[in-house]
């Protein structure tokens, strides 16, 4: 890919990338280990004619993304754990009323204030659930700089055709390394933007499917003076509590995700030859995982090895796949164990579901997963 | 001639969700006409509000309309304005919203003097809810969690709207609607960020609790109890008792915060 190369820690390749994916609009809260994407932010922006706004708390800071996403900027903000959680019901709110952003989760240890400078694989759970109710989400988890920056510009691709918000997690440890990465040239990256309505104002109904199941929308200030509300609303955006329309919005959330799985999801797969044993690992500890992996390879034990990009939806299929194919599966997560129960899931009875786990601020390390897979192997 | 109403508001929205009684619907004809006195253009008008009776409102005018989260308003409207700062922003939000849940966004709105203009529905209780106290409840006063009397003290939305910086600041009530209605277009004119306390009634979960009579007496003791600043100027102390003072209390200029971020944006564009 032709570029520019440059030696970026993680949280710098999140703000150039969202600024080659067009984001024009962040607000954010000082929180460690995030903050050099909003001191990025707020160096670069004005450069671009974006915006950048320091909020007085998270909870701003996401309503102000949603506020300026509802003009039409493609609007990110970033933060950690305590702020994720605060983050959450605002989450929901741009989920309900499906209005796009991009949030990226910088996993520190938690819960609470936990380990601010530590890294941890703790969130990943809230990133599916964290939001009250019924709600799509989607949750990508890259393992590299350079993945970042790609999967930057794909949250904010899938946010703006999909029009829902997107969390990228990272964690402190690929937030923070640098790596030598390659920023793609204009034009490389394919960028999308969220459906605009074509039919004049008059006719304009927000939450109109009847054109597919992601309606368009109109940027504030032009003309389509449209109500935007949490509350359950029909197709015309007004609130109605009508059960047998409820309902099928509330699907339709949802589906906006299951019918759209061959955009979203994302992993890379390496198969070997008579593998018994199976390996499925993201973001950093899929660093440790690929590279004990590797070792047993060379030492005559051959492990499947998946790692989710996209961690929601999650590789269902890819997964009940391996579990056809293996005996055990060993899944290495810096916390107590939380992905491990969707793996179990998709594995049913099928093969066994191992955990490699560390919740001690400290990375997993390729020798304590070798160890694993020698113990089941 | 009568002012044509219908030319702001939605068809088929009413009737609205407000009590008999509630002074809401007074409040929300005082900002359709102070929209209509400031000529704004309903295309380039933004409305944002929280959560309660008076967040309630933007479902029923006809703009771009916001209805975020509880408390939120502001900051939702701060990403609106940032976003595009020729839209005109306006958010309306009750005492609750504002005050309570809202009350960091609040004061942090006064500090940055974005030019966004919030009317404060200031009705003492939180209505939606069934009347429990709010920051607005005066002490001693009733509500279904202040059963033995409100032991909290409450804000002064003024007081609290210049301390942090404000630049107009102004109280009205429900009663006063003229003034109101100016004291409105004023500040949506007003290039920063401008507070209109506007003191209303709840007769349902308020005014029955506290034996305050029905909405028109509700509306009666704001007009006995509310004083102008420039008549309080010329009454001596003891006439001046027990008086809530309105009119405009600052009107100010200084750099509006999207004007401040536009100077850096040219300044390092042209660097």
């Amino acid at each position: 890919m032709k570029g520019r190369e440059v030696f970026y820690q993680g949280n710098e390749a999140v703000a150039e990338a969202a600024l080659y994916a067009g984001c024009r609009f962040f607000a954010g809260y000082p929180i460690t280990p995030s903050t050099e994407v909003a001191e990025f932010l707020s160096r670069r922006l004005p450069k671009v004619g974006g915006s950048f706004i320091q909020m007085e708390d998270e909870i701003s800071a996401m309503a102000a993304v949603i506020g300026a996403s509802l003009v039409g900027k493609k609007s990110l903000t970033a933060t950690s754990g305590p702020g994720y959680s605060l983050k959450m019901e605002n989450i929901g709110f741009a989920c309900m009323t499906e209005v796009p952003c991009v949030i990226v989760n910088v996993m520190r240890g938690g819960p609470s204030t936990g380990l601010p400078t530590a890294p941890s694989q703790a969130d990943v759970m809230q990133a599916r659930w964290g939001t009250h109710g019924d709600h799509p989400a989607i949750a990508l988890a890259p393992s590299s700089v350079q993945e970042i920056f790609f999967e930057t510009v794909r949250a904010f691709n899938l946010s703006e055709r999909l029009r829902t918000p997107v969390s990228l997690l990272t964690d402190e440890i690929i937030g923070h390394m640098r790596e030598k990465i390659v920023i793609p040239e204009e034009g490389q990256l394919e960028l999308w933007e969220r459906p605009r309505p074509k039919v004049p104002p008059e006719e304009y109904r927000p939450y109109d499917t009847s054109g597919g199941i992601i309606p368009a929308m109109a940027d504030f200030g032009t003309g389509y003076r449209w109500h935007v509300t949490g509350l359950n609303h029909d197709q015309t955006g007004f609130p109605t509590n009508r059960p047998e329309l409820v309902e099928p919005e509330a699907e339709r959330l949802l589906a906006k995700i299951t019918r759209n799985l061959s955009i979203i999801e994302k992993y890379e797969e390496v198969r070997r030859e008579g593998a018994r044993i199976g390996m499925v690992a993201y973001g950093s500890s899929a660093r440790s995982g690929k590279s004990a992996v590797s070792e047993a390879f060379s030492g005559g034990i051959p492990v499947d090895f998946l790692r989710p990009v996209t961690l929601w939806p999650f590789p269902e299929k890819a997964v009940s796949e391996m579990a056809d194919r293996v005996d055990v599966i060993i899944v290495p997560e810096m916390n107590l164990g939380q992905m491990i129960l969707e793996v179990q899931r998709c594995a049913g009875d099928r093969a066994r579901v191992v955990g490699v786990n560390r919740a001690d601020g400290e990375p997993i390390t390729p020798g304590q997963i070798l160890q694993k897979i020698t113990e089941v192997a | 001639m009568a002012f044509d109403y219908s030319r702001y508001i939605r068809p088929g929205k009413l009737p609205h969700i407000w009590c008999p009684g509630c002074a809401h619907g007074i409040v929300m004809k005082a900002i359709l006409r102070a929209v209509d006195r400031a000529g704004l253009d309903k295309d380039r008008t933004v409305v944002v509000s929280g959560i309660g009776c008076a967040s309630r409102m933007p479902g029923y005018v006809d703009f771009n309309t916001l209805h975020a989260t509880h408390g939120r308003a502001l900051a939702f409207a701060t990403g609106v304005k940032m976003a595009d700062p020729g839209l005109t922003v306006m958010v309306v939000s009750g005492d609750g919203d504002a005050l309570a849940i809202g009350g960091n966004h609040f004061i942090h709105a006064c500090r940055r003097n974005i030019d966004i203009t919030l009317v404060v529905l200031n009705n003492s209780v939180y209505g939606m809810t069934g009347g429990q106290f709010s920051p607005a409840t005066p002490h001693g006063m009733l509500a279904t969690t202040t059963p033995y009397g409100n032991p909290d003290y409450a804000f002064d939305v003024v007081e609290l709207a210049m301390g942090a910086g404000a630049t107009f600041v102004s109280r009205s009530t429900a009663y006063h609607v003229l003034p109101l209605e100016k004291q409105i277009a004023e500040g949506i004119g007003h290039k920063g960020f401008a507070v209109i306390d506007a003191l209303c009634t709840c007769p349902t979960t308020f005014g029955r609790r506290n034996k305050l009579g029905t909405g028109a007496e509700m509306l009666l003791w704001l007009k006995d109890h509310t004083i102008g600043l420039k008549a309080a100027e010329n009454l001596p102390p003891e006439k001046r008792e027990g008086k809530i003072l309105t009119g405009v209390f600052r009107q100010t200029a200084k750099t509006e915060y999207c004007e401040e971020y536009a100077k850096i944006i040219d300044r390092v564009r042209g660097a």
